[in-house]
């Protein structure tokens, strides 16, 4: 009885301190969101969502860095989707089990797990100097794309797994080819988890700052790029600036948390968009 | 079709240019290009090591006894102390003489040791320059100094930066492991269904936001709190990045652990649980050490998340390039250096280089961690 009882106890220690635990990461998370919505919040407007830095870039807006990171997103998803996606089709359809696929497969992890500072070492050294872009949005563009390929083979390949055989074995069956087999049959099947992911990456990119340091983020810059060989600003970069080494950091502090608030509301945005299109797409198919 | 093969040409691109870099590194003396350390000819010491024309300018060291040479002081000399020995006239208006009175100067005092322009060096004349040992890679890693715009010689000492990275990542992997591993647990074996499936969405958003607004919040709230805990002079110190780099560890702690715990066999929990044991007992003794692997997996690759992280650690450790003694003093890491010090050194030059091979020790250890990861992961493990 006695040793039936210490055993319950323990169990119930142990349970309250995991939930302890778990409580109070989640308590990280919105102490931190929560600190950043409460001091940003009043600092957010039209204007400062639509005009320029001014007065050392302690009052005015952030648009330019809204427009740059934009840019910057569009720009790496030009790079990497593409890429990462074939890639991943073919690693998950074509290539067979094997020595080359395990080998390309660990090849990948170690992509994915260059830390960002070196990919930015990489840019300035190969896109910006020995391809003479310059401090440029291709330069940028491009390394933001390499740091995402690796996440978008990865999504487009464990998609494409989870994908049933039975529907590629039905497909084959009919006499479909491989190819068709996977553009008809597959891929529309695995869309909604590669859309998903794809987002994801997105809002990944969007908050990258180490990589853009060398390539392509000016400290100031009060105009938009005439094109891509131009330097732009951007959130991540313009939020480091104005919050350690900006002209007056005592009186851009207000900009700095209006930033972080844009910053983290883009990410978020991108997690919803992300969800919503999951739930979307996921009808669809099944519709069809 | 577009072949699997990018990745591995894209790794094998980065590691070429890093190298490329780097590797110039150790063709280079640590004197720059364009200056010249001069001696006396008569002096019996021809050859210093970086750090000894450190310690010379420092006036650490004063005699050339120490060095191996003759027992005479150490004079300094930089080209502008020449004003304080010749007049204007003497020197020439444009400095047209300057060669020759520094050369004179040389020659009557016999412990000199000049730092000048290699454009005033006279070619055979009563000084001759001083061979600088040439950067080894031995230097590098046990060098205690990182001073890379020291004059004349740049001390590249990696070992405060490995230090410094170090310490700031194993401390966040101490604070973040209790909360992670506890968490995984929860949400995998204890909680219900509609807690976990609000948490979990919630802990991938903390994965989701920006290092850098990490880096702003404990810039505006965790360094202060640091300093007044412990009443410090500063809260910029490795606590801080620990703390900091340990909420950003959380997430990847948690999701790739819980994944390995949820991984646990049914019928195994329950021989376990029809065996008497309860609950507890059965994650104790049955679901942790079947997932063991996996969580090891999710704390080394939290680790590598720490150590590659960059801007959060940047704007909160103080960046101090000196081996830490304690974690309330400020540190400095690898990647934060790498982003900090780039755009301030001079294109090709010695420090750019430098910071490429800082660059290249960063890549080996991702590189090692990530070989590690795939050694134990549970992919491979033999069914027991």
């Amino acid at each position: 009885m006695n040793y039936e009882f210490k055993k319950r106890l323990k169990q119930n220690i142990a349970f309250w301190l995991l939930r302890i635990f778990t409580f109070s990461v989640l308590i990280i998370l919105f102490v931190i969101l929560g600190f950043i919505v409460k001091k940003g919040i009043g600092v957010i407007s039209w204007e400062f969502l639509t005009e320029m830095p001014k007065d050392g870039m302690t009052s005015g807006g952030i648009f330019p860095a809204i427009v740059g990171t934009l840019l910057l997103v569009l720009g790496s998803m030009l790079v990497a989707f593409p890429i990462g996606i074939m890639s991943g089709i073919c690693m998950s359809e074509y290539v067979k089990d094997g020595f080359i696929k395990r080998f390309v497969t660990v090849m990948t992890n170690n992509l994915a797990g260059i830390p960002s500072i070196v990919f930015g070492l990489f840019g300035m050294e190969f896109f910006v100097n020995e391809l003479k872009w310059g401090d440029s949005i291709i330069a940028g563009s491009f390394t933001l794309g390499l740091l995402a390929i690796p996440i978008v083979i990865r999504i487009t390949e464990e998609s494409l797994k989870s994908v049933s055989k039975t529907f590629r074995e039905a497909s084959m069956a009919l006499g479909a080819t491989k190819l068709q087999t996977t553009y008809k049959v597959v891929l529309p099947i695995a869309m909604p988890n590669i859309v998903t992911g794809l987002i994801l990456s997105l809002s990944r990119v969007s908050g990258e700052t180490a990589p853009i340091l060398f390539t392509v983020a000016a400290y100031f810059l009060p105009k938009l790029p005439n094109s891509i060989f131009d330097q732009v600003m951007a959130l991540p970069y313009h939020l480091y600036v104005i919050s350690t080494s900006g002209t007056n950091i005592e009186a851009s502090r207000h900009m700095a948390y209006g930033t972080a608030l844009v910053l983290i509301i883009i990410v978020l945005m991108f997690n919803l968009l992300a969800n919503w299109l999951r739930k979307y797409l996921s009808r669809k198919v099944k519709m069809n | 079709m577009m072949s699997g093969t990018v990745t591995t040409l894209a790794v094998l691109f980065i590691v070429f240019y890093l190298f490329k870099e780097s590797l110039g590194l150790f063709n280079m003396t640590p004197v720059e290009d364009s200056y010249s350390v001069l001696v006396n000819k008569n002096n019996p010491v021809k050859k210093l090591s970086a750090q000894q024309i450190k310690l010379v300018f420092d006036q650490e060291i004063t005699n050339w006894k120490q060095l191996g040479g003759n027992d005479a002081e150490i004079e300094l000399f930089r080209t502008e102390d020449i004003s304080n020995y010749y007049s204007e006239d003497e020197i020439g208006k444009n400095f047209e003489h300057l060669a020759q009175r520094i050369n004179e100067h040389i020659e009557k005092h016999r412990g000199i040791i000049a730092f000048v322009a290699s454009e005033y060096e006279m070619k055979n004349a009563a000084s001759v320059p001083l061979s600088v040992d040439k950067i080894t890679l031995l230097e590098l890693m046990k060098g205690k100094e990182w001073f890379p715009t020291a004059q004349p010689a740049a001390q590249f000492g990696v070992l405060p930066l490995l230090m410094g990275t170090l310490l700031v990542s194993l401390g966040a992997i101490l604070l973040a492991l209790p909360f992670g591993i506890a968490a995984a647990i929860y949400l995998a074996e204890i909680a219900d269904t509609r807690f976990r499936n609000i948490a979990k969405p919630l802990i991938e958003l903390l994965a989701g936001i920006p290092s850098v607004v990490f880096g702003f919040f404990g810039l505006v709230v965790i360094v202060p709190m640091v300093q007044q805990w412990f009443n410090l002079p500063v809260g910029e110190t490795a606590l801080a990045g620990s703390i900091v780099l340990g909420i950003m560890a959380l997430p990847t702690i948690i999701t790739v652990s819980e994944d390995a715990l949820h991984n646990t066999p049914r019928s195994m929990k329950e021989a376990s649980l029809a065996l008497g044991a309860n609950k507890w007992q059965t994650i104790l003794r049955v679901v942790i050490p079947y997932s063991i692997s996996g969580i090891t997996t999710a704390v080394i690759l939290g680790i590598g998340r720490a150590i590659g992280e960059t801007m959060a650690v940047l704007m909160v450790t103080g960046n101090a390039a000196v081996i830490p003694h304690s974690i309330l003093q400020p540190v400095r890491t690898i990647p934060a250096t790498i982003a900090a010090e780039l755009g301030e050194a001079p294109f090709g030059g010695l420090h750019f280089k430098a910071l490429f091979f800082l660059g290249c020790v960063l890549f080996l250890i991702t590189m090692i961690i990530n070989f590690i990861v795939e050694l134990i992961s549970p992919k491979r493990r033999i069914e027991r």
